[in-house]
């Protein structure tokens, strides 16, 4: 299968996996909570790749329908999380994931 | 005319049905004579479908409803037509009637009176339903309504805490015979595949396929019929169901639902006749329960204690009658029975009626001279139930006798005694009530007074059909030298099994004038002792120990069931309740809470508000997820 | 060929600047990283012929979002506040949880080519067939979003203003 010569769907959903991991992996390595916002991010568009190499084998536009979704609800939340974050900041004078744990049942 | 038999059980219903929902609308007279008329109209219905089996018997199914069907289980509500079901309809219906009657002008002052109708009527339909269905099926839901409407009359006054608990007595006791009437059925089920009469006994023997199952089966049936009927050793709940109304004891207790378990053993007679086991086995219960019931009678001092266990005496004579083979002779007794003991009740009701609730035979007396009526028609039943010809009760216990005494030499002494016994302890009570001095209060002998006209008249109607009933049963020999047939076994004749007597007319007579010169001996000794030398019946705590005590209290089987079943059941009962209940399940409910709780208190360890451990737990719960895919 | 080669540099520069994102202690760099990362992501979606997208993507976030983290970052002075370093064990975890779901996820991957595909190829990616299915097939998801950009606006705004409390009192 085929989506750019000798690169087959394998190879992009690959790349997304590998991507959507790093992403993971740096939500869970970082404390600071901006560069977990970045992993999201980062996360997002490595969905948005596999979708994207979907739409092309599939011949349809539908798979970058999503994706144009995905961008337009990311950047709302990245609107809406970093007015959070600043909140935060402002009140707790810090973005260090571990201390904000007021949600501690 | 058969057709008019699904009639017959409708008019109580609507009685009952009427008076339950629209009674409060009606006077106390109004509801007691629509109830009255009820069992009347029944009454009425029946004369011309007992007619139909007047010229031999040819029994009719009428089928009313569907019931049941399933696969091939078929049972319908459907009626049987035959001598004995017509017999005892036209019984129960004018017994009932009369008593109905009786019931307007007794409980006439209770607060309770269109209630106890409606009851009265209810147990009259499933009486007939008892009688009149083809099934055993069918029977059995007469049974037990019979079984609840006797409940629910024992406890009428339920007020009284001792009410009710002889209510849940005979219920219980009930109960105990129920479940083998129920396993009988089960059986016969299992067995021969139907429960209808028709397919077991009429046409041709479907019980013949009980195999070695007849005597089980017919013991299992026995056992219901022990319940209802009050028999040893399930008999003590009947003296202590006395404390319902008076008619409730004269309907319920005496005529009608205590003979649903001769009317059992008769509509079986095929399957007794089939198991020599068995049948001895009634026929020893039934001697054992006629000389226990006689002998407790003796020192009873209740009027109404005295006639129960009079009841219960009598009851044994009709098994001892039904084990001997004596199938038409036993539904002879039930007849008599029904009227003279209905007669007594009845009497005994209207004493009591005059002495404002008293029921003490020791705070009577002399009442012969204020209740004329009450008298006579009493004294009539007295000398019925105590065999001296020509009254009803000299025919069918002598026949009773006569037949013991053809097959059985231990059985016979054992009911002589016991009719020796009843001839001596139903004139003790009827000497120590009306003659004498009055011993009551002054209270009591001012309010003396003749019962109302609605009292009287069914005394008087059932003082002449025990005078005259005894007839439809002459004895075989004697009757046929003098030409006079034995009418009621011609007429159940085809129905039950016939028993065959080979008496000769000079046996028979002999034997009846032995018997009456026992029974008259009896009589002349109760004279002597409460008449002449006046002597008075004992004060309960003047009674001395040994035989004396032991037969006034019943020969303690209150006490030993209480020992034997109720302590040990409590007991266990009171153990479960500690180790079972308190520890055990206690324990596995309290290890269900605090296992939930602890599971919680783990669970919040990881709500720790660290979003690490949020997301290493989301990250582990995809990786399962996607490796499960 | 040439596609084949530009597939590889951009990947390789996609997950070199990714990692580089997580192990930058700058977060400032760790944005810039980001950026590299995105805009690697739109060469991919420009060789799979998907221009409009990738000029979307590079304007929405290399343009706008990554500008707000930076305008986020550099207000606060974030620049050098981390130093203290998570745990070893969870570091562990962490590349050992990360690298599970990564096992699995090739796992699944492998099985991609089952996938039934129309065949067709076509200009799918061309902006003109994309605003037919936005405007036609997506109106309503697509007036919708215009809502939730709205409502998102209007709480960055709220939170963000100062004294809250005040405001509210106010």
């Amino acid at each position: 299968m085929q989506v750019l010569p000798n690169i087959t769907i394998e190879h992009y959903l690959g790349l997304s996996a590998v991507l959507f991991c790093l992403g993971l992996f740096g939500m869970m390595f970082r404390k600071n909570a901006i560069i977990i916002f970045m992993c999201v991010e980062l996360m997002l568009n490595a969905v948005n790749l596999a979708l994207v190499a979907f739409s092309k084998i599939h011949g349809d536009t539908d798979g970058q329908i999503f994706v144009f979704f995905i961008m337009v609800v990311a950047a709302a939340e990245v609107a809406v999380g970093l007015a959070i974050l600043m909140m935060l900041y402002r009140n707790m004078h810090t973005t260090d994931t571990d201390q904000l744990n007021s949600l501690k049942g | 005319m058969e057709k008019l038999v699904s009639l017959i059980p409708l008019f109580p219903l609507i009685g009952f049905l009427f008076i339950t929902f629209f009674g409060k609308n009606l006077s106390k007279n109004a509801a007691g004579a629509l109830a009255t008329a009820m069992i009347g109209i029944s009454f009425i219905l029946a004369i011309p479908v007992f007619t139909t089996q007047l010229h031999g018997a040819h029994p009719v199914m009428v089928k009313v409803l569907d019931w049941i069907h399933v696969g091939s289980f078929h049972v319908d509500i459907s009626f049987v037509v035959d001598p004995l079901s017509t017999l005892y309809v036209l019984f129960i219906t004018g017994v009932g009637s009369l008593i109905h009657l009786y019931s307007i002008g007794y409980m006439h002052e209770d607060e309770g009176f269109h209630r106890f109708m409606s009851y009265l009527n209810l147990f009259v339909f499933f009486m007939l339903l008892l009688v009149l269905g083809d099934n055993l099926l069918l029977l059995f839901v007469g049974w037990e309504g019979v079984g609840v409407c006797s409940f629910m009359l024992i406890g009428f006054w339920y007020k009284d805490h001792a009410n009710n608990d002889a209510a849940k007595k005979a219920f219980v006791m009930n109960r105990v015979g129920d479940l083998g009437l129920l396993l009988g059925m089960a059986l016969i089920f299992i067995q021969c595949g139907s429960l209808r009469y028709e397919d077991l006994f009429i046409n041709g023997s479907g019980i013949a396929s009980l195999g070695k199952y007849t005597t089980l089966a017919a013991i299992l049936l026995f056992i219901g019929a022990m319940g209802k009927s009050a028999q040893f050793p399930l008999h003590t709940w009947l003296p202590d169901a006395m404390a319902g109304p008076t008619p409730v004891s004269a309907l319920i207790h005496a005529a009608t639902m205590v003979t649903a378990g001769i009317y059992l053993v008769a509509r079986c007679s095929d399957l007794y006749a089939m198991s020599e086991i068995a049948s001895s086995v009634v026929t020893w219960a039934g001697v054992i329960t006629a000389i226990l019931g006689a002998s407790i009678a003796l020192t009873q001092n209740d009027i109404k204690k005295v006639l129960a266990y009079s009841t219960v005496s009598q009851l044994g004579f009709m098994f001892a009658a039904l084990g001997m083979g004596a199938y038409t002779i036993a539904v002879f007794h039930v007849v008599t029975h029904a009227f003279f003991k209905a007669l007594l009740f009845l009497g005994s009701g209207s004493v009591i009626h005059a002495m404002g609730g008293e029921q003490d035979i020791r705070r009577m007396g002399g009442l012969k001279g204020h209740m004329k009526t009450t008298y006579w028609t009493f004294l009539v039943g007295t000398i019925a139930i105590a065999g001296i010809f020509p009254f009803a009760g000299f025919f069918s216990k002598d026949q009773i006798l006569a037949h013991a005494l053809e097959n059985n030499m231990p059985v016979f002494i054992l009911l002589m005694l016991a009719a020796a016994g009843t001839a001596f302890y139903m004139f003790r009570m009827f000497y120590l009530t009306f003659h004498g001095d009055f011993r009551g209060t002054h209270e009591q002998e001012h309010h003396l007074h003749e019962s109302p006209a609605v009292m009287t008249l069914p005394l008087i109607v059932l003082a002449i059909a025990s005078t005259v009933g005894g007839f439809m049963g002459f004895p075989h020999a004697i009757g046929e030298s003098i030409h006079f047939h034995h009418w009621l076994d011609h007429f159940l004749d085809g129905t039950v099994v016939l028993a065959h007597s080979h008496m000769s007319a000079m046996t028979e007579i002999l034997l009846a004038l032995v018997a009456m010169a026992i029974a008259g001996g009896m009589i002349y000794y109760a004279y002597t002792t409460y008449i002449v030398k006046n002597t008075m019946a004992l004060e309960d705590d003047e009674i001395p120990a040994g035989i004396h005590r032991l037969l006034w209290r019943k020969y303690a089987f209150d006490e030993l069931y209480e020992n034997i079943f109720r302590r040990p059941v409590d007991q266990l009962s009171h153990g479960i309740q500690h180790w079972i209940e308190d520890k055990a399940l206690l324990m596995m409910v309290d290890g269900t809470g605090s296992a939930a709780k602890g599971l919680g208190h783990w669970m919040k360890g990881w709500h720790n508000g660290q979003i690490l451990t949020y997301l290493i737990a989301i990250v582990v719960g995809l990786i399962a997820i996607l490796y499960f895919i | 060929m040439l596609t084949e080669y530009a597939f590889w540099l951009l990947s390789f520069i996609a997950v070199f600047s990714g990692i580089a994102v997580i192990i930058s202690k700058n977060p400032v760099y760790s944005v810039l990283y980001l950026i590299m990362t995105f805009f690697s992501i739109a060469g991919h979606y420009f060789l799979m012929n998907a221009q409009f997208l990738a000029a979307v993507h590079i304007i929405v976030y290399a343009g706008a979002i990554m500008v707000l983290f930076l305008y986020v970052i550099m207000m606060l002075n974030l620049n050098n506040i981390e130093t203290e370093k998570r745990h070893n064990i969870i570091k562990l975890l962490a590349v050992s949880a990360a690298g599970l779901l990564l096992l699995v996820l090739s796992g699944a991957v492998q099985k991609a080519d089952e996938i039934a595909v129309s065949g067709k190829v076509g200009a799918a990616g061309m902006v003109e067939n994309l605003g037919i299915a936005l405007y036609r097939n997506y109106l309503l998801p697509f007036e919708l979003a215009s809502v939730l950009f709205l409502a998102a606006m209007v709480g960055a705004v709220y939170l963000s203003k100062k004294n809250l409390n005040e405001t509210q009192s106010a």
